[in-house]
C-alpha cells in the first residue's frame, strides 16, 4: 500500500525504514537537509514541506494513500495533519501524541480529529517499563495471544545457571521454546547442541509461568523481581509509569526536582511517595535508602542525566536500572556501560505503529535488537503452509530464520514440538529474522 | 591502488565486483548485433567471441567480493568505474572485427582504423557517452559489417538513458544505493525521484525511452513503406532509432541524415528535440498533468533557446551564410531549406546529438559562431542530452543577476527563485562551481589539444581546437574543419585521443563528486 509519513524524526524515520521494503513510502519533512539525506539513505520518496499544508499533502499523493502516519514532535501538528488529510482523501490516519489527555479526549469519541488511531509515546514507554520490570533480568518483554503467551529476551551472565550449557541442557521448562540467540551481530537459530555463552542474549517464548521460572534461573541470585520501585523524573513518562505501578498494587517512590510539579504529582498519585529533590544528590540517595530499591527507573528529560542516575544507582547496589533513552543509537551503548535496560520511547511507538500497518496479516508484533528480528503473532488461515501438517514438515517450506515459538488454540497454550500439527484458526507466535519477514508473511 | 583506497577509505572490491555484475549483464546486449550478424551472414564469430569474453570478464570481476556492501563512496567509485569498464568491454567487437580473422586475412586487405586499441576505445567511449565523435576512416556498410555498425549504434542507445539506471531497473539489489548511483549518472544537478521506489523510477524512465524509440522507428519505417524515404530501410530505421533518442549522432550513413529525404529530416528534428527534454516531464504528462511541460522553466528555456537560435540561423542562411552545398543544398533565398537546415543543425548541436544535414564546416564564420554558441547550451537535466544543461545556465544567470542587484542594494536579501520556488544557496553555489569547473576543463583541454596537434604537425586552427574540446566534453560529436560532421577525429595523436576519451567520460558523468572524492583523499583530509 501507499503510506505517507509526516515528520522524519526518529519515529518517522524508523517507521519509514521498516515499511520501505513492503510498501510505497512517502515521507514529508520540513527540514530540507533531512529530506536530502533521506532521499539517498532510504528507498522512499522524500517531500520537502509542512505536513499540515494541503498543497504539500497533495504533492505527497495523499489522495492515493492508504495510510497516513503523523509522527512529528508536535502533538497538534500531527492531529491537524490527520484532519487535513481526511479533507482530500480517505487514508487510515495514525497520529502520535505525547500528551495523554489528548489520547483520553480522542478515546471519548470514535474518529475524533479525523484520527483513526492514536498512539501516546510516553504511555507506551511507561507500559514497556512496567512489562519489563515484571520479569526479573529481562531486557525486553511482550505478551501475545491475549496475554497467555509471553516473549522475553535475557542476557546470559556469568552467574546465571544456564551459562555454558547447551540448549538441550537448559531446556528443562515445560511450555517454553528457545527461539533465538543474539551473539554479537549474528542471529542464531538454536539447535539442541547450541552452547549458550556469557553475553549471549536469548529470546524465549512460552507461558507466563514458565518465562517467570526461566527468569529466576537466568537472573543473578538475589534479583527476586520488583517490590520496591523508584522512579526518577516526574515528566510525562515518569508520571505514567508511577500510575501504572499504582494500578497494579505497588507503592512506588517518585523523585522530582521541581516543587510545583512535585506537588501536582503528589495530588494525582495517591499511592506514590513523591520526593522533592535532585536525584543526583548522593546524600539524599543514601538518606532515602535508594540502595534498597529493586528497580530504579530514570525518566529525566535528558539521556545524559538518565545515564548518570542509573550509574549512581548501580554503584549504590540497586538490582536493576532502567533508563529512558531518547536517542536510539545510545541504547546499546548505555546497556554496555552499566544501565541494565534502555527503553526508547520512539522505538516503542514505531513498533506500535508498524504493527498497525500490518493489520490483517499479523495480530501483534514485537521488534528485537533494533528490528534485526521480530516476534509476530499470526492467525493461521486455510491456505497457509503451516496448516494441517506437522511443524517439522512445514518448516521446510519456510526460509531459514523462522521459529514457531508458541501456539494458542481456543485460548489455551499449545507448546509446539516437531510433531505438533497446526490447525486453521490457531494463533501462532513466530520468531522471524527481519530479512526474511516478507517472504514468511506471504506464505503463512 | 591499495594505498590510495586505504587513504580514501573505500572498499574498492565491492565497487569492482558490482562493475563485474554490470559487465556480465551488458554482455547480453551483444546479442542484438549477433542477430544482425546472423541475418547478414557477416562477422558472426566476432560477436560470439565478444559475448563469451565480456561474460568471462564480468564473472571474474564479480568474484572479487561475493557480498558487496556499497557505501556512498563506493557508489561513486562504482559509477565512475562502470563507465570506464563498459567502454573497454565495448572495444572487443571493434578490435576483433577490425583485425579480422588472423589466419584468413589477406595481406592486401586494409585493416580497419578500429584495429588500433586507442581508436577502438575512442569509438566505444564516444558511443556509450552518446558523443558521436568518430575515428572511422570510412563510414560505410561496405567497409564495416552491418553487425559491427549496429553495435556502434547500440552503445549509444544503452548509454543514453544510462547504464546504471538500466541496471537499477533490472537488478533489485542495487536499489539500496539506487538513489546515490542514479544521482551520479543522471544528467543535471539534482536527482528527481518520481515514485517512492527508485527501481520504479528507473523503470519508468527506461519505458518512456523505449516507447519513444519504438514510435520513432515505426514512423521512419512507415515513411519508407509509404515510398517517401527510399533510403530508410528497416536497418537504417533501427540504427537511427538507436542514435537519435540518446542524443548520440552515430549514423551508419557516411552522409549522416543528409542521406535522407526532406520528409525524414523533418521527422528527425522533433525527435531530436524530445531527446533533450527532461524525461521526468513526460512521466508527469502521461499521468495526466498536461501542464507539466509548459510549467517547467527549464523546458521553456530549452524550447526558447532552440527557437531563437533557429530563427537567427535561418535568417543567416536565407541571406546567404552558406554556399550551395553538395550536402544540404542551396539555402540562399530558399525558405523551406533555410529553415530546415537551421532547425536541424541547431537542434542537433544544442542538445548534443551531432547529426548533420548540411556540411556546416563550409558555412560563414558568423553562422558557425552561432552554432558554437549553441554547443555550449546543452540539453535539459534528466534528458539524454549532454553539455552544461539548460537548468544550470538558468541558475547561473539568475545568480549573476542577483549579485548585481545586491551590489546596488547592499541591504537586500534576495533569494534565487526558479518557477516561484526558492533554490537553496548550497545548490546555487554547487551549480556555479560546476559550471566554472566545466569551462576551466574546456579551456585547458583546448590548449592541450592544440599543443599536441602542433607537436605532430597537424595544421589545427583555433576554432577546430575549440570545437574538438567542446564537442567531446559536451558529448556532441562533430566539430569544425576536419572534425566536421562528415570528417573524423582519426588524425589526432593517441595522447589527444586519450584526453578526449577522458573528456567524454567527464562530460557524461559530470564527475564533480568523484573529483571531490579523489582531491580530498589525496589531500589526506
Amino acid at each position: 500500500m501507499r503510506v505517507v509519513v509526516i515528520g522524519a524524526g526518529e519515529v518517522g524515520r524508523s517507521i519509514a525504514a521498516n515499511l520501505a521494503d513492503a510498501h510505497d513510502v512517502v515521507v514529508v519533512e520540513r527540514d530540507g537537509d533531512l529530506v536530502e539525506e533521506l532521499t539517498y539513505s532510504l528507498d522512499v520518496l522524500a517531500v520537502h514541506g509542512d505536513g499540515t499544508n494541503l498543497d504539500v499533502l497533495r504533492e505527497a499523493g495523499i489522495d492515493q494513500a492508504d495510510m497516513l502516519i503523523a509522527s512529528t514532535d508536535v502533538d497538534e501538528a500531527n492531529i491537524v495533519a490527520c484532519g487535513a488529510a481526511k479533507t482530500i482523501g480517505d487514508p487510515f490516519t495514525v497520529a502520535r501524541v505525547k500528551r495523554r489527555d489528548l489520547l483520553a479526549t480522542w478515546k471519548n469519541a470514535e474518529g475524533a480529529f479525523g484520527v483513526d488511531f492514536m498512539v501516546c509515546t510516553d504511555l507506551l514507554a511507561a507500559e514497556a517499563i512496567f512489562r519489563i520490570t515484571g520479569v526479573p533480568g529481562a531486557h525486553d518483554v511482550d505478551t501475545f495471544a491475549g496475554g497467555i503467551v509471553r516473549m522475553a529476551e535475557f542476557e546470559v551472565t556469568a552467574e546465571s545457571e544456564i551459562a555454558d550449557q547447551t540448549v538441550s541442557q537448559a531446556d528443562r521448562y515445560s511450555s517454553l521454546t528457545f527461539a533465538a540467540v543474539f551473539r554479537d551481530d549474528d542471529v542464531l537459530i538454536p539447535t539442541g547442541s547450541t552452547r549458550l555463552t556469557m553475553g549471549d542474549r536469548v529470546v524465549v517464548i512460552g507461558s507466563s509461568d514458565s518465562i517467570r521460572e526461566f527468569a529466576d534461573a537466568v537472573a543473578e541470585p538475589g534479583d527476586e523481581g520488583a517490590e520496591e520501585v523508584v522512579i526518577v523524573g516526574g515528566g510525562e513518562v515518569g508520571f505514567q509509569t508511577a500510575r501504572l505501578f499504582e494500578e497494579h498494587g505497588f507503592r512506588p517512590k517518585l523523585i522530582e526536582r521541581d516543587r510545583e510539579r512535585a506537588r501536582e504529582l503528589a495530588e494525582q498519585l495517591p499511592q506514590t511517595t513523591v520526593l522533592e529533590s535532585d536525584a543526583t544528590d548522593v546524600e539524599f540517595l543514601a538518606r532515602e535508602h535508594i540502595d534498597e530499591a529493586d528497580v530504579v527507573v530514570s525518566a529525566l528529560e535528558s539521556d545524559e542525566k538518565n545515564l548518570l542516575v542509573s550509574l549512581l544507582a548501580d554503584r549504590l547496589g540497586v538490582e536493576r536500572t532502567i533508563a529512558i533513552v531518547e536517542t536510539a543509537e545510545y541504547a546499546g551503548l548505555f546497556e554496555t556501560v552499566g544501565v541494565d535496560i534502555a527503553v526508547n520511547p520512539r522505538q516503542e511507538t514505531a513498533e506500535e505503529i508498524v504493527r498497525f500497518t500490518r493489520e490483517g496479516q499479523t495480530e501483534k508484533i514485537a521488534m528485537l535488537e533494533n528490528d534485526r528480528a521480530e516476534v509476530v503473532e499470526i492467525e493461521i488461515g486455510e491456505g497457509s503452509v503451516l496448516a494441517d501438517r506437522p511443524i517439522r514438515d512445514a518448516v521446510g517450506d519456510l526460509p531459514d530464520g523462522v521459529v514457531v515459538g508458541a501456539i494458542s488454540r481456543g485460548g489455551t497454550l499449545v507448546t509446539p514440538r516437531g510433531d505438533t500439527v497446526i490447525q486453521a484458526g490457531d494463533h501462532v507466535i513466530l520468531f522471524v529474522d527481519t530479512s526474511v519477514l516478507d517472504e514468511v508473511t506471504d506464505r503463512i | 591502488m591499495r594505498g590510495l583506497a586505504a587513504r580514501l577509505r573505500i572498499d574498492w572490491r565491492a565497487s569492482v565486483s558490482l562493475v563485474g555484475t554490470i559487465v556480465k549483464y551488458l554482455s547480453l546486449s551483444l546479442l542484438v548485433p549477433l542477430v544482425v550478424a546472423v541475418v547478414y551472414g557477416d562477422d558472426v564469430w566476432v560477436f560470439v567471441v565478444s559475448i563469451l569474453a565480456a561474460g568471462a570478464i564480468g564473472l571474474s570481476l564479480e568474484h572479487l567480493d561475493p557480498d558487496p556492501d556499497l557505501g556512498p563512496r563506493e557508489a561513486l567509485l562504482l559509477v565512475s568505474l562502470a563507465w570506464l569498464a563498459v567502454a573497454v568491454v565495448g572495444t572487443i567487437p571493434y578490435l576483433l572485427a577490425g583485425n579480422g580473422i588472423p589466419f584468413l586475412i589477406e595481406p592486401s586487405a586494409p585493416q580497419s582504423t578500429l584495429a588500433h586499441p586507442v581508436n577502438a576505445l575512442f569509438e566505444s567511449m564516444s558511443g556509450f557517452t552518446t558523443t558521436g565523435a568518430t575515428v572511422l576512416g570510412a563510414i560505410s556498410l561496405d567497409r564495416h559489417s552491418h553487425a559491427v555498425m549496429m553495435w556502434r549504434q547500440l552503445t549509444q542507445w544503452l548509454g543514453g538513458m544510462g547504464i546504471i539506471v538500466l541496471m537499477i531497473a533490472i537488478l533489485p539489489e542495487l536499489a539500496v544505493n539506487g538513489a546515490e548511483l542514479m544521482q551520479s549518472e543522471a544528467p543535471g544537478p539534482e536527482l528527481q525521484k518520481l515514485t517512492p521506489r527508485i527501481v520504479e523510477t528507473a523503470r519508468a524512465l527506461w519505458l518512456i525511452y523505449v516507447g519513444f524509440t519504438l514510435l520513432y522507428i515505426l514512423i521512419l519505417y512507415g515513411l519508407h513503406l509509404a515510398g517517401m524515404a527510399p533510403e530508410m530501410g528497416l536497418y537504417n530505421a533501427i540504427a537511427h532509432g538507436f542514435t537519435t533518442l540518446p542524443t548520440g549522432g552515430f549514423s551508419p550513413e557516411a552522409d549522416s541524415v543528409a542521406a535522407f529525404s526532406a520528409v525524414v529530416q523533418w521527422v528527425v528534428i522533433p525527435f531530436m528535440f524530445v531527446a533533450g527534454v527532461n524525461f521526468a516531464l513526460f512521466w508527469h504528462v502521461i499521468r495526466g498533468e498536461i501542464d507539466a511541460l509548459a510549467d517547467d522553466p527549464e523546458f521553456r528555456a530549452y524550447a526558447g533557446a532552440v527557437a531563437v537560435l533557429t530563427a537567427i540561423t535561418g535568417v543567416l542562411l536565407f541571406r546567404g551564410a552558406a554556399p550551395a552545398l553538395e550536402l544540404g543544398g542551396a539555402t540562399e533565398g530558399v525558405t523551406e531549406n533555410a529553415l530546415r537546415q537551421a532547425a536541424f543543425q541547431i537542434t542537433s548541436l544544442l542538445n548534443s546529438t551531432g547529426y548533420a544535414t548540411s556540411d556546416f564546416v563550409e558555412w560563414g564564420a558568423h553562422a558557425k559562431l552561432v552554432l558554437l554558441f549553441a554547443m555550449f547550451v546543452g540539453g535539459s537535466a534528466g534528458s539524454t542530452g549532454g553539455g552544461v544543461k539548460v537548468i544550470r545556465w538558468i541558475i547561473v544567470l539568475k545568480g549573476v543577476r542577483r549579485q548585481l542587484f545586491v551590489a546596488a542594494n547592499p541591504n537586500a536579501v534576495e533569494p534565487v527563485r526558479l518557477a516561484g520556488r526558492v533554490v537553496d544557496e548550497e545548490s546555487v553555489r554547487g551549480i556555479m562551481a560546476f559550471t566554472l569547473l566545466y569551462l576551466l576543463v574546456f579551456g585547458i583541454s583546448t590548449v592541450l589539444i592544440s599543443l599536441d596537434a602542433a607537436r605532430i604537425g597537424l595544421g589545427l586552427t583555433v576554432i577546430e581546437a575549440i570545437s574538438a574540446s567542446i564537442a567531446t566534453l559536451g558529448n556532441i560529436g562533430p566539430g569544425f574543419g576536419d572534425l566536421g560532421p562528415f570528417g573524423s577525429y582519426l588524425w589526432f595523436s593517441d595522447w589527444s585521443k586519450l584526453l578526449m576519451v577522458g573528456l567524454m567520460w567527464f562530460g557524461r558523468l559530470e564527475i564533480v563528486p568523484v573529483l571531490a572524492l579523489f582531491v580530498n583523499g589525496l589531500d589526506g583530509r
